[in-house]
């Protein structure tokens, strides 16, 4: 318990915390004020009261509850098992051997791009997702919302049955209904009906609409979801005259500047994968690429960058055009002014490196920053290098989705629609508050409950959610593991969705809705209609396709179809980036478990490999498609485009408020379409690490100012009111104020809790979307507040408000302070950023002294595998899939608020963000990826009470949950806390979806046990069967870690150490590998490569790189105070 | 004040410390008694199944290979249980009418699975795997007992941590060649221990610290 005085020198701590560091590196502003309320929190294993019950129960209920258990305990170990049934097949499928999971290649879609999937089946149900090393927009690695997307599949609140204004119907009766409806509309040739989908580029999908649309020419169809492409486009058209979709080659560029652009929580990991291309520090290679970053709220890429510069989002355009004229892009001119130097100086190293560098902007920047890095693009002579165009992957690119939104909501409103279909997304919901799609839309008066504006109403929908509540007919769509479909990846590659499993639910997919309006063939099943789409349309076509489906563009076709001529659009020229070419270097190549593919006869059909162009070779391509995932070669060709300077006149809007508000994606939720995903509710936030909420970030000179969470209330120093949260010495992060926002002149409806962000520039305010959902599920509903309600249309990212308190606080569970290290005497102990010509200079500087003859402990002798792991802190960029993955494989349990409030998530793997530097100014932060260190001197081990935890002949430290009897002694004494204890029965054991779900190779855990990291040893014993079968040795590559098969940045690399040529092996040796606490003496395998600062000397914010004495001498002081 | 014991009362003292100890060291071996028991172990019980198969009749009459049925037993860690199918291979040929095999013949006509009763059940968090204890000499009839001696199957062994540990530690006692792993009639004592060693050397079995760490069978 923090004492009264520091609690009465609050005033002091709190100008310590803003004004001087008390250490090198710091997670969260308490440990940055160093103060002696954060000592105290890190010598607890988990915060004040975390083990308390979390009802009152009185001291006698606890005894007579505790002698029951005893009394029970005793009988535990002579409970007879269950009778058990054993259910064979009636006929066995020919590829299924009971026991042996198949892999499947398939794809998920989100914003209408397809990231390439093999779905892991066992006996025909999908438990885990790997990304497709063959595809272009995975190579292997697969993002978190890839990952969930496992949990939606199963989810019990999905949508199970057909509604019909709330009651419950059939397919049967829908058909009916809805043919009758269409052959009434056929007479003014679909006058009334207008579809509304998300963004589609699945060639399927847009040749039915097509169809569709020429027997129903009066119809229409529109695209919207929040998070569009609409700026890149728009900004295309400014400066090249027609849309446009840039293509970057990460992997090429040396220099990359992004301006609000996050590289790496895009869904679209393969710039990720490019990236750590060249980013990558080798021996071989010690020139990596260097990454400025100009952005308001800090991204992962502003982690990553070696330079950042915060800057309000008003700032944003001229800020570009101020770098577009130190480029020398002809006709830019800038009235911005600040960080001349800083500007100058990056733009001369982005000339420096003329042709192998890359100008990004954001998706949230508004049009003028794309065009003007289009502009700055071709200057640096980076298109047709690193940079190319295609033409957009969605239908109707000319017309961007904001007004195929607004139109349809025009029509609604002077009431010429008479049907509208509504497949995929919720517009009830997400949608900017002047263009909702609520009831009140639909409503001709006041007294009107049915909405009769519009007077049929169909959504199609994973969820009963807003939308299908506002609709006539709602139909459950099927999830992507169940249906077949196809769409194209972000080059334009067309991927095949392959169903792994029956629908759960009685489901139908987009392209089986669409199907229903056809005049002929309407009742047709997705594998037909997909199937035969290419039968029709022919693979070699696939290309072509894009070029042509653009053209189906129903409502401004007259003039795209004139610039699709103009502009040359010719073929692509450069080799399209087949997998194999650019895999070398990554793990996923050798990636040898998920490739034991696919029971569409993956020996005829190896992967890869170009199709049979005879004519009557469909049904063998076919077959290849499908196997591997994607066709061949159909990348879309590049296209020749040219920018002109006009653009460059029109003004830019500065901002007309003291307070500028940012509205972003949640990390984790997105647009809100994931809200009922437990496990992305319970994934920390990258750099907040706040979960299960969504928050208002604001930086710490603006919080001080407007008086947000500085109040200390007797109740934080206590634990609060459930004893939950430590004390917050930061004046109340974890009791945050609550504020009414208002921006744009809307409020946001709810209370909004603030957040003090580090980097988060000053007098801007940045909330998030995907919360305030009122139907989204058990999980989803009611957490977090709105922050559509205050987008609007022409203003959709960016604006001006203000805010106010309201008196009250809430509690918000951010991870970010538990499970601290404690650090010893040297700050370099745990985490290690190096200065790159620094570092090249002083190699040795890392070096660090081998205690293990200090050990009193015999040394053991590895003879067999003896497994090992790096993690690149340098390339890893924090984006938390391995988490997921982690949680995926190894059936973590999800725990609720409530629970990750007492620290006591169960995530096996965490992402540790150090920030370093000043708060308001900070560097980084800096991802370390922590999990169990594998530790040969292993302090849980010393200390279990049962052999509960020992190591095994391959070094894992095991942990054997039959014997765990939950003291929690191994927790206590692991000095990386990484252990996790089953305070309750977090795991649900009874909903059967889940059952389905969970890995059969893992153990279910229940109350009362510990948990850790295992390496995976369920796949490290799959591989070492298989290899003592075959009488071979386990190859390097053959076992991936499901956190290291999953990483999009390559960072983390398992295998044998005792092999000397195995990538681990090798790496060990690289002179940035440290062991995190060396001084404990507790001989990790689990070793971390150093990350590196790639700092451009000539820029005003070039940090000197402080000379670290390359002795230790304080290391055997310390030697024996470890370990607590 | 006079005295509360009896003189006698240190002897009684004595004989129930004594009678103490005998008593706990009874409890515990009739505890481990009763936690080997077959009430417990579910060993030697023979169950009821939908179909009355006899292995005797299939394995020992017949001589059916055991993989005719068991297809999986040296590629997974489960042998498989035969799919309706398998039985029709036959039964659609002979004792096509036998009312025996009408719940195998509503099965394969009504697309249902016959629901048998497991008879080997392992706790949840062992894993164990067939295809690799085949591949390293372990016979059938090592852990499933004389299968062809059996018209219903039952539990010839434990099957608790203590009876697979005794392979583990040792498992040189316990192999044989591989031609013989599926012969039900193969007696360990046929092999000296010299032939016994040079087996455990061929087939490349792992150290007895390997095969006794716990993640090599629990995960």
């Amino acid at each position: 318990m923090p004492s009264k005085d520091s609690k009465n020198n609050f005033a002091l701590l709190r100008d310590k915390i803003l004004q001087k560091s008390g250490k090198d590196y710091w997670r969260s502003v308490e440990e940055f004020a160093d103060a002696p309320e954060f000592e105290e929190f890190v010598k607890h294993e988990y915060p004040q009261h975390a083990e308390e019950w979390e009802d009152g129960l009185s001291r006698r209920n606890f005894i007579k509850v505790m002698g029951a258990s005893l009394a029970l305990a005793g009988l535990s170990g002579c409970v007879i098992q269950p009778a058990e049934k054993i259910v064979p097949y009636v006929s066995q499928p020919e590829e299924i051997v009971p026991g042996k999971p198949l892999y499947y290649a398939t794809a998920m879609t989100l914003g209408g791009m397809a990231t390439g999937l093999l779905a892991k089946s066992n006996e025909g149900r999908p438990t885990k997702i790997e990304g497709n090393p063959d595809h272009p927009q995975s190579l292997g690695a697969t993002d978190i919302l890839a990952q969930a997307s496992l949990l939606d599949m199963y989810d019990p609140d999905r949508s199970q049955e057909i509604l019909k204004r709330g009651n419950a119907s059939t397919w049967q009766n829908f058909m009916m209904e809805i043919r009758a409806r269409i052959d009434e509309n056929r007479v003014d040739g679909g006058a009334g009906v207008r579809f509304l989908t998300e963004t589609v580029t699945s060639p399927t999908m847009i040749a039915q609409m097509r169809q569709i649309l020429t027997e129903l020419p009066n119809a229409r169809w529109y695209q919207y979801e929040p998070i569009n492409k609409d700026n890149e486009i728009a900004g295309a058209k400014m400066a090249f005259g027609s849309p446009a979709k840039a293509i970057y080659r990460f992997d090429q560029a040396t220099r990359i500047l992004s301006l609000d652009k996050d590289i790496f929580s895009d869904f679209n990991v393969r710039y990720t994968k490019d990236y750590n291309q060249s980013r990558r520090y080798s021996e071989d290679k010690k020139d990596i690429s260097r990454l400025y970053a100009i952005e308001t709220t800090m991204s992962l890429t502003g982690a990553k960058a070696d330079h950042r510069l915060a800057v309000k989002p008003s700032q944003m355009p001229e800020i570009a055009k101020a770098i577009a004229a130190a480029l020398g892009v002809a006709g830019a001119t800038s009235t911005y002014t600040e960080n001349a130097q800083w500007i100058q100086a990056m733009a001369r190293d982005l000339q420096a490196n003329r042709g192998r560098s890359i100008v990004v902007a954001g998706d949230h920047q508004p049009p003028m920053v794309h065009a003007l890095a289009g502009a700055m693009n071709q200057t640096l002579g980076s298109v047709g290098a690193t940079v190319t165009y295609i033409e957009p992957l969605q239908p109707f690119p000319d017309v961007l989705q904001i007004d195929q939104l607004r139109t349809l909501v025009q029509e609604i409103d002077n009431g010429s629609v008479k049907m509208l279909v509504i497949i995929g997304g919720n517009p009830a919901y997400n949608t900017p508050a002047d263009l909702r799609l609520d009831m009140n839309r639909f409503k001709v008066d006041a007294e009107d409950r049915e909405g009769r504006k519009v007077p049929l109403r169909v959504h199609l929908g994973l969820y009963q959610n807003e939308t299908a509540e506002i609709c006539h007919w709602h139909i459950p769509e099927k999830h992507y593991l169940e249906s077949w479909g196809d769409a194209r990846a972000y080059d334009g590659t067309v991927s095949i969705i392959q169903p792994i499993i029956q629908p759960l639910y009685d489901g139908k997919s987009a392209n089986e809705l669409a199907q229903l309006f056809f005049r002929e063939n309407y009742d047709k099943k997705d594998y037909d209609i997909v199937k035969e789409h290419w039968q029709r349309q022919g693979f070699a076509g696939a290309p072509r396709a894009l070029a042509t489906s653009a053209a189906t563009n129903n409502q401004t076709q007259t003039n795209n179809q004139s610039q699709q001529t103009t502009n040359q659009v010719q073929l692509n020229n450069e080799q399209p980036r087949t997998p194999s070419a650019t895999q070398n270097q990554g793990p996923a190549t050798t990636v040898a478990t998920p490739m034991t593919t696919s029971p569409t006869n993956r020996a005829a059909n190896p992967a890869g490999g170009d199709l049979n162009p005879a004519a009557g070779a469909f049904e063998d391509n076919w077959r290849k498609v499908v196997h591997n995932g994607f066709v061949p070669n159909s990348a879309a060709p590049a296209k020749t485009v040219s920018a002109s300077g006009a653009f460059m006149n029109q003004p830019t809007t500065p901002a007309s408020g003291v307070l500028e508000i940012s509205i972003r994606p949640d990390p984790s939720v997105y647009d809100g379409r994931f809200a009922n995903n437990g496990w992305l509710q319970e994934l920390p936030n990258p750099l907040t690490k706040i979960t299960w909420d969504n928050v208002a970030l604001v930086s710490p000179n603006t919080a001080k100012r407007l008086e947000l969470n500085q109040d200390v209330k007797d109740e934080q120093y206590s634990g609060g009111s459930l004893g939950t949260t430590f004390v917050n010495t930061k004046g109340g992060n974890l009791f945050s104020d609550l504020v009414t926002l208002q921006m744009n002149g809307a409020e946001v409806g709810k209370p909004v809790p603030m957040w003090i962000a580090p980097g988060q520039p000053d007098d801007v305010i940045t909330i998030y979307l995907g919360y305030g959902r009122t139907r989204a599920g058990r999980i989803g509903t009611d957490l977090g507040y709105n922050a559509y309600n205050v987008q609007r249309s022409d203003a959709m990212w960016n604006g001006v408000g203000e805010i106010a308190k309201t008196g009250a606080n809430t509690a918000i569970a951010s991870t970010q302070i538990h499970f601290n290290l404690e650090s010893p005497a040297r700050a370099d102990d745990i985490l290690r950023v190096y200065d790159l010509e620094y570092f090249n200079q002083h190699p040795d500087t890392g070096h660090q002294h081998d205690h293990y003859p200090d050990s009193m402990y015999p040394r053991y002798e590895y003879t067999g595998n003896k497994w090992g792991m790096t993690v690149d802190l340098n390339s890893c960029v924090g984006c938390n899939a391995c988490v997921i993955a982690c949680q995926s494989e190894n059936n973590i349990p999800v725990v609720g608020k409530e629970q990750v409030e007492r620290s006591r998530e169960m995530h096996w793997m965490r992402i540790d963000t150090y920030y370093s530097g000043e708060v308001n100014d900070p560097d980084g932060p800096h991802f370390q990826p922590m999990l169990c260190q594998q530790c040969e001197l292993a302090p849980c081990e010393t200390v279990c009470p049962v052999h509960a935890t020992v190591h095994s002949a391959e070094g894992l430290n095991d942990m054997v949950y039959n014997r765990c009897i939950g003291t929690r002694y191994c927790s206590n004494n692991c000095p990386y806390k990484v252990r996790r204890f089953n305070f309750l029965l977090y795991q649900d054991w009874n909903t059967p979806q889940y059952k389905l779900m969970r890995n059969p190779e893992v153990t279910v855990r229940s109350r009362g046990v510990m948990e850790k990291c295992t390496y995976c040893t369920q796949r490290i014993a799959y591989a070492r069967i298989e290899a003592e079968k075959d009488d071979r040795p386990i190859r390097d590559g053959e076992i991936l870690t499901a956190c290291q098969s999953v990483c999009p940045a390559d960072a983390i690399v398992f295998g044998d150490l005792n092999d000397g040529n195995s990538r681990v092996a090798q790496l060990k040796k690289d002179p940035r590998n440290y062991n995190v606490l060396n001084l404990l003496n507790t001989q990790p395998r689990t070793t971390y490569l150093a990350n590196l600062r790639n700092q451009n000397k000539e820029m005003p914010d070039y940090k000197v790189p402080q000379v670290k004495d390359s002795g230790h001498p304080t290391e055997e002081n310390k030697a024996g105070d470890g370990g607590h | 004040m006079a005295q509360v014991f009896h003189r006698a009362a240190n002897n009684v003292a004595k004989i129930s410390i004594v009678v103490a100890v005998v008593l706990a060291g009874v409890a515990g071996f009739v505890y481990t008694q009763i936690a080997r028991s077959s009430y417990l172990t579910g060993r030697f019980v023979e169950k009821q199944q939908p179909v009355q198969f006899s292995h005797k009749h299939h394995v020992g009459d017949d001589g059916i290979d055991c993989r005719y049925c068991h297809t999986a037993v040296e590629t997974s860690y489960s042998a498989g249980i035969p799919p309706t199918q398998t039985c029709m291979n036959c039964h659609s040929q002979i004792w096509s009418d036998s009312p025996y095999l009408e719940p195998v013949r509503a099965s394969y006509r009504e697309n249902k699975p016959i629901e048998w009763e497991r008879v080997h059940d392992l706790p949840e968090y062992a894993y164990f795997n067939h295809s690799i204890h085949i591949a390293k000499g372990v016979g059938c009839s090592t852990c499933h007992g004389q299968i062809d001696n059996m018209p219903a199957v039952y539990q010839q062994n434990t099957l608790q941590m203590e009876w697979c540990l005794q392979c583990h530690r040792e498992p040189e006692k316990y192999i044989r060649p591989k031609s013989e792993i599926y012969n039900m009639q193969w007696q360990d004592s046929e092999l000296t221990d010299e032939e016994r060693l040079q087996l455990k050397a061929d087939y490349k079995i792992r150290s007895q610290e390997m095969l006794t760490s716990c993640s090599t069978c629990h995960r």
